[in-house]
């Protein structure tokens, strides 16, 4: 046999490492994904703007001035003093409109965030364990999937009566059916996996196995199911205040705006129309990248 | 033999992939007569099973394949269109695929897809088709085959549906067979009978047959001739016989050199290897691909490979006259 | 192999069996399914024992309970001569590791190779970070990998490398048993050979003991100094590899051998004689499991299960073989049709 065939650890050496890191490449699918690019960046200025608030809304939210109620916007003929109008209690849209980006965001983030967690502690449970974790959880699902949302809520809110943390909770332990079941089917997915038996046979515990070895590779599910939730939950903050049992005046709340708009829709459509718009924008923005995200972490998971 | 059933000239196939042209399979030629087999062998990656495809009219459409020649008993392929190749495909070409789970339809059952092809292609009633989709389970040696006919595929082994694969695939008696890695999915010994049951039906049915496979005993026991795959080339073909006792390719020799062969390799003793990875064919791709895991590269690799024909019916592609064959001590 | 004689076995199976419940449709009555069906096995240091078999014959739950990831239902595991209780998965993790059949799920995709190597290190908190670093480059460099693949993630690496990064993980921590289950079915035939070569180093190099369940004979034959056939959660024979593979027995092995379709051309595919399908585990036949398939069958075989009779170099579970239970050894059975 010939020198070369013999020397066995000299050929994976000069293998090439071949292709980019995972990092990589998913950077490149991201910068790459139209949707995703366009979500992102809406998003993100919307964001921008909830943080910086004060300093962008040229007056205080809360201000009434009775002199000058109902202005219209700058491109119906109103003023630049104030740019979107004033309501009927002559406060300014406009710094309502900025101000209610922070309790739309808040609620999207902190609502999802805590269905999030019930969501995929049973769902990852339920996959990990089966048996009768998962019979109990798979109830669960079901007597929550038997309750209607918004009837829910709305009974929750009249007798706690309604405010921004009543909403979120409510709204939180509420929205965590369909974290559960796709993180219980990511889960039983990955749970066959030979890195799991192998992690089980170097006597690493259930914990340490369902953080690193389980955990990462369903995060992708999560993240997509996590913007799903924040684009549901806001759409029902706005449907609760609209409602009048979800936040409640004088806080800027885009749901609270368009309630207050209706009496007037006839006369002066623009003041549904405009925190309508922002609430479709926003919502629009959460579920493209929602989309985006999906379509950019699943080549991944199919290799 | 006047002329062959099938007659393949100068395939090529491309992928245009992120950064240009993957040249999966660059010309490459065979010839296959009635009843004979011919058994495409390779590692992943070498382009044997889009060849297969690219035969059938089966590849995708960004997939780009051109061939000088390429006839079906006097059917031009490369000209023929979607139509004709519907025509042709399940009738007088067959295929059956590694995974028969996935290429049975779970929602039908087995009779129903048996008779498909039949009452699609032959002008022939229910009663007819049932009676030879029964005649066939039975010769491809499945028991109680009339009762089969209601079963749905999750209810048979491995095994058995490999076997439904095949008696679907022979339902319009076809003149060629196409089969790819029909038994790597099973058991060493369902492995065996399988290969008997194709040998012998193709025997019996005068068909020609293409077998795709990376498992040299396959191809040793069921060859007549064999196409020696690597990198999207034909590295060396001949007749079982000479590849086999033969081999002149350095890539040949070295797959055969890889492998335990019992009674020939000492037990426990290092076996050979073959160094390096498949060269990547993304861009042009020029000279001999094996060059760079080749123990016999010279200079000249880089350039065109001559076509070299050491007998009758046997050629292979190396700069060296007889494949450098004398350079080794153990073949 | 005779320096090693003396030894005690350092892996030893007494009576394994594990039964499953296995229910049948929605409203089947819960039937009892014997994976593995009193088992016993002793391995000496050094030794490799391959263990053959068709899919459903138990030898991946074997190795699933040496590997503690599923209790025997009876009977006990030894290593060392200590018995391995279910509750000590970490003290028989430093001694048993596994190299499993694919390496494209074998290793988690969200981790660098350095991550995947030391996991090991870090589940034991054998070392700090700076001993940790160490040792897997030393072990990089044993299984043959270049150190610079340490950051790189597996979906980087071709096949081979992903396998030699399992076998870096599977060997970190010196184990002194590696349960090999089909370690190179999913490799190109190149690399194949690569791999065996590997293992065969590394056996020498660090007196390894490995269990290489495989369906491959031939490379079974190549790789084990013992062999041990499994047929429905039976153990039906067992011997040396030369034993086995020169002179073997049971008819149910040699239909095995005869299923080897070794490269050599003009031979044609051999008849295995074995007629019908593997047996549904459910509902194992009667007497001897193989009697159905078995081209020698006699009439006893159909209602007296086969006891082990002891071979030169092992047993042999046969009525052909069993001289002394008084049955008429001359009467076949008819078999059932194919």
């Amino acid at each position: 046999m010939s020198d070369a065939t013999t020397n066995m650890t000299s050929d994976p050496m000069l293998e090439a490492i071949v292709g980019p890191t995972p990092g990589q490449m998913l950077r490149k699918r991201i910068f790459g994904h139209q949707g995703l690019m366009i979500g992102v960046v809406v998003l993100g200025i919307l964001v921008l703007v909830a943080i910086f608030a004060p300093l962008l809304a040229p007056h205080d939210p809360y201000a009434q001035s009775l002199m000058a109620r109902m202005k219209p916007p700058v491109f119906l003929g109103g003023t630049w003093e104030h740019p979107l109008g004033t309501d009927h209690l002559g406060r300014d849209y406009l710094s309502r409109l900025i101000y209610g980006a922070r309790v739309s965001l808040m609620i999207g983030v902190v609502a999802a965030t805590i269905s999030g967690v019930i969501g995929t502690a049973m769902g990852v449970a339920a996959g990990y364990f089966g048996g009768k974790v998962d019979a109990v959880v798979t109830y669960l699902i079901n007597v929550r999937l038997a309750m209607p949302v918004v009837l829910v809520a709305l009974a929750v809110v009249a007798i706690l009566g309604g405010s921004l943390q009543v909403v979120i909770v409510v709204l939180g332990l509420l929205l965590w059916d369909r974290f559960a079941v796709v993180m219980r089917a990511s889960t039983l997915q990955v749970r066959g996996r030979e890195y799991v038996a192998a992690a089980k046979a170097v006597g690493c515990s259930t914990p340490r196995i369902l953080m690193s070895e389980i955990m990462p590779n369903i995060a992708n599910n999560l993240i997509v199911v996590m913007t799903l939730e924040m684009a549901h939950a806001i759409l029902l903050e706005a449907a609760l205040s609209f409602l009048g049992l979800g936040v409640q005046p004088p806080t800027p709340s885009w749901g609270l705006m368009v309630s207050e708009g209706k009496n007037m829709m006839l006369f002066e459509p623009w003041m549904v129309l405009i925190p309508g718009a922002v609430l479709f924008v926003l919502v629009l923005a959460i579920n493209l990248m929602g989309d985006g995200l999906r379509d950019v972490t699943a080549p991944e998971n199919r290799s | 033999m006047n002329s062959p059933l099938l007659r393949v000239k100068d395939l090529t196939i491309d992928i245009p992939v992120g950064g240009g042209t993957l040249n999966a399979v660059r010309g490459i030629d065979f010839d296959l007569n009635r009843g004979e087999t011919l058994c495409i062998v390779g590692e992943s990656g070498s382009g044997k099973s889009l060849t297969s495809l690219a035969l059938m009219g089966l590849l995708g459409g960004r997939i780009k394949r051109t061939a000088s020649q390429m006839e079906f008993d006097g059917i031009d392929l490369t000209k023929a269109n979607s139509k004709t190749m519907r025509a042709l495909r399940g009738d007088r070409m067959a295929m059956i695929f590694q995974e028969p789970m996935t290429s049975l339809n779970p929602a039908f059952t087995i009779g129903n897809q048996l008779m498909e092809a039949l009452l699609l292609h032959r002008n022939v009633g229910k009663e007819a088709a049932r009676a030879r989709a029964i005649e066939l389970l039975e010769k491809v040696g499945i028991t109680a085959a009339e009762s089969r006919l209601s079963q749905y595929p999750h209810q048979l082994s491995g095994g058995l549906r490999q076997r439904v694969m095949i008696a679907m695939a022979l339902m319009c008696e076809p003149e060629l067979i196409i089969a790819d890695e029909p038994t790597t999915a099973l058991d060493v010994t369902i492995q065996a009978q399988i290969l008997r049951l194709l040998v012998d039906l193709g025997r019996e049915m005068n068909m020609a047959m293409i077998l795709i496979t990376h498992d040299l005993g396959v191809v040793a026991r069921v060859a007549d001739k064999v196409a020696v795959m690597y990198a999207g080339e034909l590295v060396e073909t001949g007749s079982a016989d000479q590849v086999f006792n033969a081999p002149m390719h350095p890539y040949t020799r070295g797959l055969l050199r890889c492998i335990p062969q019992p009674g020939k390799t000492e037990r426990g003793a290092r076996l050979g290897t073959i160094p390096g990875i498949v060269p990547n064919l993304v861009g042009g791709v020029t000279g001999c691909p094996f060059r760079t895991r080749c123990d016999h590269a010279v200079a000249a690799c880089r350039n065109a490979i001559p076509h070299r024909k050491p007998a009758e019916n046997h050629r292979f592609r190396c700069v060296h006259e007889t494949g450098h064959q004398t350079a080794e001590t153990v073949v | 192999m005779s320096n090693t004689d003396t030894t005690q076995p350092v892996l030893e199976l007494r009576s394994v069996s594990k039964t499953y419940t296995v229910k049948q449709g929605m409203f089947g009555k819960p039937k009892p399914l014997k994976a593995i069906n009193d088992v016993s096995i002793s391995l000496k240091r050094g030794e490799v024992l391959g263990l053959v078999g068709e899919s459903g014959c138990g030898k991946s739950t074997l190795a699933k309970i040496l590997l503690g990831l599923e209790e025997p239902t009876k009977g006990e595991v030894r290593v060392d001569g200590e018995v391995i209780g279910a509750t000590d998965r970490r003290t028989l993790a430093r001694r048993i590791q596994p190299i499993f059949q694919d390496p494209y799920s074998s290793l988690n995709p969200r981790k660098s190779i350095e991550d995947i190597i030391s996991l090991p290190l870090r589940v034991h908190s054998i070392g700090d970070s700076n001993t940790q670093d160490k040792a897997v480059r030393e072990i990089l460099d044993i299984v043959g990998l270049p150190q610079r693949v340490m950051r790189t993630y597996p979906s980087q690496m071709s096949g081979g490398q992903r396998q030699r990064v399992a076998i870096a993980r599977a060997l970190i921590m010196k184990p002194e048993i590696v349960i090999c289950d089909e370690p190179t079915s999913a490799l190109d035939v190149s690399v194949q050979s690569q791999i065996l070569n590997l293992l065969n180093d590394l056996r020498a190099e660090f007196n390894l003991t490995y269990l290489f369940i495989s369906h491959d004979l031939a490379v079974v034959e190549h790789l084990a100094t013992r062999v041990a056939v499994m047929y429905l959660g039976r153990i039906v024979e067992e011997s040396s590899v030369g034993g086995l593979f020169d002179t073997s027995g049971h008819p149910y092995t040699q239909a095995l051998l005869k299923s080897v379709l070794t490269p050599e051309a003009g031979k044609g595919v051999p008849d295995t004689e074995l007629g019908m399908e593997y047996p549904n585990p459910i509902a194992p036949p009667s007497g001897c499991h193989f009697h159905p398939r078995c081209p020698m069958a006699m009439t006893h075989c159909a209602t007296v299960p086969p006891r082990p009779v002891p071979t030169p170099e092992g047993h042999v579970e046969c009525h052909l073989f069993d001289t002394e239970n008084g049955h008429d050894t001359g009467t076949p059975l008819m078999r059932e049709g194919v």
